[in-house]
């Protein structure tokens, strides 16, 4: 079968909360091996986008298909087995559990055995050699067996992104990956999207924008719920309306 | 050796030797609300569900056992099984209502199906009503070869039972399972995120800890000979709680400790009557307000600090 141009389609999209209307009749199309980035002000809604295309929010109206198959009513759970992978605005680890661990619970997904509370998890050793390898491939070798939660910032976000590896997605949504850090991180974040990106696509939200124009072949700006613009940086960057948005509201 | 290893080595050599030192009963009625306790921290240690409707597992378990042991004069062992059984029957079909609410929502939920079952067990024909099923005969075990008439013999049955149930906790949080739950309890949308149907494994957790508690429930019923009304009360769904909250909820032998704690003052405090809760109210404010993460998890804390400083 020919793989499709487009990986993930949005049509009308629409979220409604109690009357307030966060995201407005959103046309998305992503095409695959893309870095696609969406933009906006604080408050346009790419959050509650995210939120839609991975059903943690059940849209008000509108259609989603990803790789031509529908998902507008499929479970957030089976949405991420089919290879959407979502990340959060806030950093999402698993505080308890060690870095290495993190990243096992992703890799033990696909085995199917976990439901099975009769058996050691000595069964989920073999899967430590490559855990330890997506670890190193973030940098973080040195803290493998520190428990997350002792992770300074960046790094949680480096471990974010392990542990998304670690499911070999097909798409990843990452929310403001770059939120927070200092310029180190963001360097090597912005190396490791763009490795990661290479047999992949990714859709990104960021507000850093010389990370945007660096790496995205695409950006939609979204403001006030509605799509403003939509095209690589340089055109984008010149619209009068994103200029506007963007002075308005102080970022830049 | 950690501090938990430590702890549980000098229990079980105390286990073994407890009979010649206390009453048997005590000590089998103490080891039951010990499984019962950490039946209940499966979940609200490891999932972090608060269940305040434990109780009608543990009550439940104790009818089925009673009813199939003196009214239908089947083996005790059929009764422990019947009693699991029931319990995790009730456990699923409450969970599968319960488990998709969140926090508070979830122990409202199953507050009020516990009052539910306790309404049921006082109208119920084959509970007693208001005496409960009383003098259930306690018959041999494993087909005749053991006697359980003396007390002392029946303990070791009990702290067989009790070491299964307990080794059983133990593995559930130690498989690739538990490992999810751990996820889930840290951190349910991430899980989620990574293709985790959260609740599926939620309600696994619940029915597990369903059946365990009814493992305690009808092993208490072959001990005392009976089974009444305040094992399903919700005085009993709280005190679990009690229970497992003095203990040290992160750990698996919290629970246990909390419940010796517990039952040891309500024995020896008995001739203080009704004196005996307000005491129990006032240890339990304390321990919740000086040692946050209970006794065991205290003790764990210090022992960790004084061997890194050394
Ligand atoms: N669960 C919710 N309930 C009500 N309003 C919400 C909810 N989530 C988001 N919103 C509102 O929708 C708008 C868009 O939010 P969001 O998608 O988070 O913006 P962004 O990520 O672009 O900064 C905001 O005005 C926000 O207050
Ligand atoms: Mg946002």
């Amino acid at each position: 079968m020919a793989e499709q141009e487009t990986i993930l389609e949005a049509n009308g999209l629409t979220k409604e909360f109690k009357g307030f209307v966060a995201v407005k009749n959103v046309d998305l199309r992503v095409r695959r091996h893309t870095i696609h980035a969406l933009i906006g002000p604080n408050g346009a809604g790419k959050t509650t986008c995210f939120n839609l295309l991975t059903h943690f929010l059940s849209p008000t109206a509108g259609r989603i298909y990803f790789n031509g198959r529908e998902i507008t009513g499929s479970s957030p759970a089976a949405i991420a087995r089919m290879g959407l992978v979502r990340s959060f605005q806030i950093s999402a680890v698993f505080p308890h559990l060690s870095v290495r661990e993190n990243v096992r619970v992703a890799l033990q997904r696909k085995i199917g055995n976990s439901f099975h509370f009769w058996r050691s998890q000595k069964v989920l050793d073999r899967f430590d050699r490559r855990a330890l390898e997506l670890v190193e491939a973030v940098g973080l070798s040195a803290f493998a067996e520190l428990p997350a939660v002792e992770l300074p910032y960046g790094r949680k976000r480096a471990l974010e992104i392990a542990t998304t590896l670690a499911l070999e997605p097909e798409m990843m949504l990452l929310d403001e990956p770059m939120a927070g850090l200092g310029q180190e991180d963001i360097k090597r974040i912005a190396a490791l999207i763009r490795t990661v990106a290479k047999d992949r696509t990714v859709l990104m939200v960021e507000h850093n924008m010389s990370v945007v124009a660096d790496l995205s072949d695409t950006i939609t700006v979204l403001a006030r719920g509605e799509v403003l613009a939509e095209g690589p940086y340089a055109t984008v960057s010149k619209h009068p309306a994103v200029i506007e948005a963007y002075v308005g509201t102080g970022h830049g | 050796m950690t501090a938990q290893r430590v702890i549980g080595v000098v229990l079980l050599a105390a286990a073994l030797v407890a009979p010649w030192f206390a009453y048997p009963i005590f000590l089998m009625t103490a080891l039951c609300f010990a499984l019962f306790a950490c039946a209940f921290n499966l979940l609200l240690g490891y999932v972090g569900l608060m269940s305040f409707g434990h109780a009608m597992f543990f009550g439940i378990a104790g009818y089925f056992f009673g009813h199939v042991v003196k009214a239908w004069g089947m083996a005790p062992e059929l009764g422990i099984l019947a009693g699991v059984a029931g319990a995790a029957a009730l456990g699923a079909v409450t969970g599968a209502l319960a488990i998709r609410r969140q926090g508070i929502y979830f122990a409202m939920i199953t507050l009020a199906f516990a009052q539910m079952i306790y309404f049921f067990c006082i109208q119920a024909p084959f509970t007693g009503g208001e005496d409960g099923l009383q003098g259930i005969a306690r018959r041999p075990l494993l087909g005749g070869l053991l006697p359980t008439k003396d007390d002392r013999v029946l303990y070791y049955v009990v702290l067989a039972i009790f070491l299964f149930g307990y080794g059983t906790i133990y593995r559930i949080i130690h498989s690739p399972f538990g490992q999810v739950l751990k996820a889930i309890r840290d951190n349910e949308q991430r899980a989620v995120s990574l293709g985790y149907e959260a609740d599926r494994y939620k309600l696994l957790a619940f029915v597990l800890s369903a059946a365990l508690a009814g493992l305690a429930g009808a092993t208490k019923a072959m001990v005392l000979q009976f089974a009444t009304l305040t094992d399903v009360s919700a005085a009993m769904s709280g005190e679990v709680v009690l229970m497992a909250l003095v203990g040290g909820l992160g750990t698996i032998i919290g629970p246990v400790v909390g419940a010796f704690i517990i039952i040891t003052m309500q024995n020896y405090l008995a001739a203080a009557g009704e004196f005996v809760l307000v005491i129990q109210g006032a240890i339990f404010v304390v321990i919740v307000m000086a040692f946050r993460k209970g006794l065991v998890g205290e003790l764990t804390d210090w022992w960790k600090s004084r061997r890194s400083a050394g």
